[in-house]
């Protein structure tokens, strides 16, 4: 199990560094820079702010560079101060290196739109409100899926079978593109019973969390139903009936159990599933996450800004995968985990 | 059958297939007309092929046609429809009752009736094309990597392991933006300048196809790969190759007919999703090039105004669902025709 959790931990950091490097490409490559405005900027202008942001250095080094500041820790010294050049998102003080110093670590770099913010700020602003979004989605996905597939599994070709799986299947035909304008006209703008708008207390996580997490619970639901349907036929249930065990005994402990190891899988692609939704979500409900400002950073082609938000939203989803592998290799005993 | 199997070796392989083919077929065609869910796809389906092909002719006005004076205008029944729209002459009423649009007109005083009809050739044609670059592509790189074996198929693994990890929206966004400089920046004469007239040409929908080819041939890979493997050691390939036919051939006339179904079916599943992305990009603006229209960036108009003129996004939204909802049900009954074994399973 340790050696299988290393080498997963290895190829995830090859997948990362391999993201790195054709996220900067991508970037870089394109004809048309962060300084290219409508109305022009003198050519002298320019190359100053090329060399303000260290952009006239040959790309490797500027990739080496940036990447340097982002992954290799330091420690500082009381001294240090933050910049707009160095802002770092994980700070953590260190009393036995002395008093004062810090392990500082991940500097994104400044943006280049906002030249007063660094993209460290924009992210410790946005990240936690993005977070807050998918978690709660997450939470409702699993909340209502899960439940509604295992009573439909349970009652499998009664009327309530059916309607929750026609519920689901039209579920799964409503991304958050289409939920979201509905869910905020119903509630917001027809009933005003939620905010329509903004970010702050629970009543505003509400629309936007459904609104991401409705497509996701029917997807769960049918998967828990297949998936515990099949477990419901096979021998160790009914062996575990046999024994005499009690009907709740049989459902909670060996058919559920082992139902939800599929469902555990799709949670990876879901997380994934979930930062595209957010995207649009935070855009239609005016929430000021990370997806917007990656939307926003694209058509502004400010590099340090998409480069950051790529790679965090690429790590969550590689972590996320991680995770699910280990959990599933956990759950599974029959899966081998070289 | 017995008797042509003397005739000659490869005649038998030949028609031992078409006649096995036809009556799987025919089988699962009865199996999918049963399926009333199904049929109700389809026919939702060749409906709005029915739109699309015939637009000009439908269309009450042309897509792009703006009418300033009738900006905003909704017609009485959307009034009804949506409380929140209060028509002038009542108390606080601001919208303007206008009955030459049937789905009211949008900021730029555009029938949004006629924008629906033709923003249904968009997410029409990303429905077809997606899946047939996604197949022609992952289909031949699964083919190569399966058959041939060894490093080639290390290599193409190794790819598609790293594209699996790659947030696929993350990429597209980022080709994309890649593929769409800001206009004036590109010199003409330059690949890159005949790709983006290309692109301009076909209304932005060009780098949409690459964009999900790029993106999406890696599950089809990985799926005619593991087909593949399953397939190469039956007798009638080991049989093929002993009698010396070429390694093309094998692949091309014992390989692709026997592993084609499910992959298919599995191309057939994934439509819903190809058609949300094109939504989505337009959604944020790296969709089609406007004026044409297409529901993604209809909603991404609308959503701005949804409490003031909820009609501009919640019809295009109900369209995009119609379409995806026919797909899904499509999709679920092909699956269950082709392969009844896969029933009540999930993607």
């Amino acid at each position: 199990m340790g050696r299988f959790i290393a080498r997963r931990i290895l190829w995830m950091l090859v997948v990362l560094f391999a993201i790195s490097v054709v996220t900067f490409a991508l970037m870089r490559l394109v004809p048309g820079g962060p300084f290219n405005t409508e109305r022009g900027i003198p050519e002298a202008v320019k190359r100053n702010l090329e060399r303000r942001y260290n952009m006239d250095a040959p790309i490797v080094v500027q990739y080496l560079d940036y990447m340097g500041g982002l992954v290799i820790p330091r420690v500082t010294d009381p001294e240090w101060k933050q910049s707009q050049q160095e802002h770092y998102l994980i700070n953590i003080e260190t009393p036995f290196f002395g008093a004062g110093t810090a392990l500082r670590w991940m500097n994104f770099g400044p943006s280049l739109n906002s030249p007063n913010r660094t993209v460290t700020s924009i992210i410790e602003d946005s990240l936690p409100i993005s977070f807050e979004l998918g978690a709660a989605a997450l939470i409702i996905a699993l909340m209502i899926g899960i439940p509604v597939g295992t009573i439909a599994a349970l009652r499998q070709n009664t009327i309530v079978d059916y309607m929750s799986m026609a519920i689901a299947v039209t579920g799964v035909s409503i991304p958050s593109i289409v939920s979201a304008p509905l869910l905020k006209y119903i509630f917001a703008v027809q009933l005003k019973v939620l905010p329509p708008n903004g970010w702050g207390g629970i009543e505003y996580v509400i629309l936007p969390a459904f609104a991401l997490g409705f497509i996701q619970s029917a997807l769960i639901a049918r998967l828990t139903r297949a998936s515990l349907l099949q477990v419901l036929r096979e021998d160790y249930i009914r062996t575990a009936r046999a024994k005499g065990l009690s009907e709740r005994v049989v459902i909670s402990i060996h058919a559920l159990k082992n139902s939800l190891i599929p469902v555990v899988t799709v949670i990876g692609p879901l997380a994934a599933a979930l930062l595209t939704g957010t995207f649009v979500v935070e855009t239609i409900f005016g929430i000021p996450g990370l997806g917007r400002s990656f939307v926003a950073s694209i058509g502004n082609r400010d590099y340090p800004l998409i480069m950051g938000t790529v790679l965090l939203f690429a790590s969550f989803v590689v972590i996320g995968n991680l995770l699910v592998d280990i959990a599933y290799a956990a759950l599974d005993p029959r899966i081998r985990y070289d | 059958m017995a008797t042509q199997t003397q005739s000659s070796e490869a005649n038998v392989i030949r028609l031992g297939e078409r006649v096995q083919g036809e009556s799987l077929l025919r089988s699962s065609m009865r199996r999918l007309l049963n399926n009333r869910m199904a049929v109700f796809g389809l026919i939702v389906i060749i409906g709005f092929i029915l739109i699309a092909l015939f637009a000009d002719f439908i269309a009450p006005y042309d897509y792009a046609k703006q009418t300033l004076s009738a900006a905003n205008s909704a017609p009485t029944w959307v009034t009804r429809v949506f409380p929140s729209m209060i028509p002038v002459g009542e108390e606080r009423g601001f919208v303007k009752v206008n009955e030459d649009y049937a789905f009211g007109a949008d900021h730029l005083g555009r029938d949004i009736l006629s924008r629906l009809i033709y923003g249904s050739r968009v997410s029409l044609l990303v429905a077809i094309v997606g899946p047939i670059v996604a197949l022609s592509v992952g289909l031949t790189l699964g083919l190569i990597a399966g058959y041939v074996g060894g490093r080639v198929d290390n290599f193409i693994m190794r790819v598609t392991d790293i594209m699996y990890a790659f947030p696929t929206l993350l990429f597209i966004i980022l080709l994309m933006a890649f593929f769409r400089p800001s206009t004036g920046q590109l010199e003409p004469g330059t690949l890159a300048y005949s790709l983006n007239r290309f692109d301009a040409s076909t209304g932005g929908m060009f780098f949409i196809f690459v964009g999900i080819g790029i993106t999406s041939w890696t599950q089809m890979a990985r799926l005619t790969r593991g087909q593949v493997l399953s397939v190469r050691e039956q007798e009638y390939v080991v049989a093929a190759r002993a009698l010396g036919v070429k390694d093309r051939a094998i692949m091309l006339r014992h390989v692709l007919p026997n592993i084609l179904g499910p992959i298919i079916v599995a191309e057939t599943l994934t439509i819903p999703a190809y058609v949300s992305t094109e939504a989505f990009l337009s959604f944020i603006g790296l969709g089609v090039n406007p004026p044409m229209p297409s529901w993604g960036s209809m909603i991404s108009e609308g959503a701005s105004v949804i409490s003031t003129y909820p009609n501009q996004a919640i019809f295009p939204a109900m369209f995009l669902f119609f379409f995806i909802f026919a797909f899904n049900f499509l999709g679920d009954g092909l699956r269950d025709a082709l392969d009844p074994r896969m029933r009540g399973a999930e993607k």
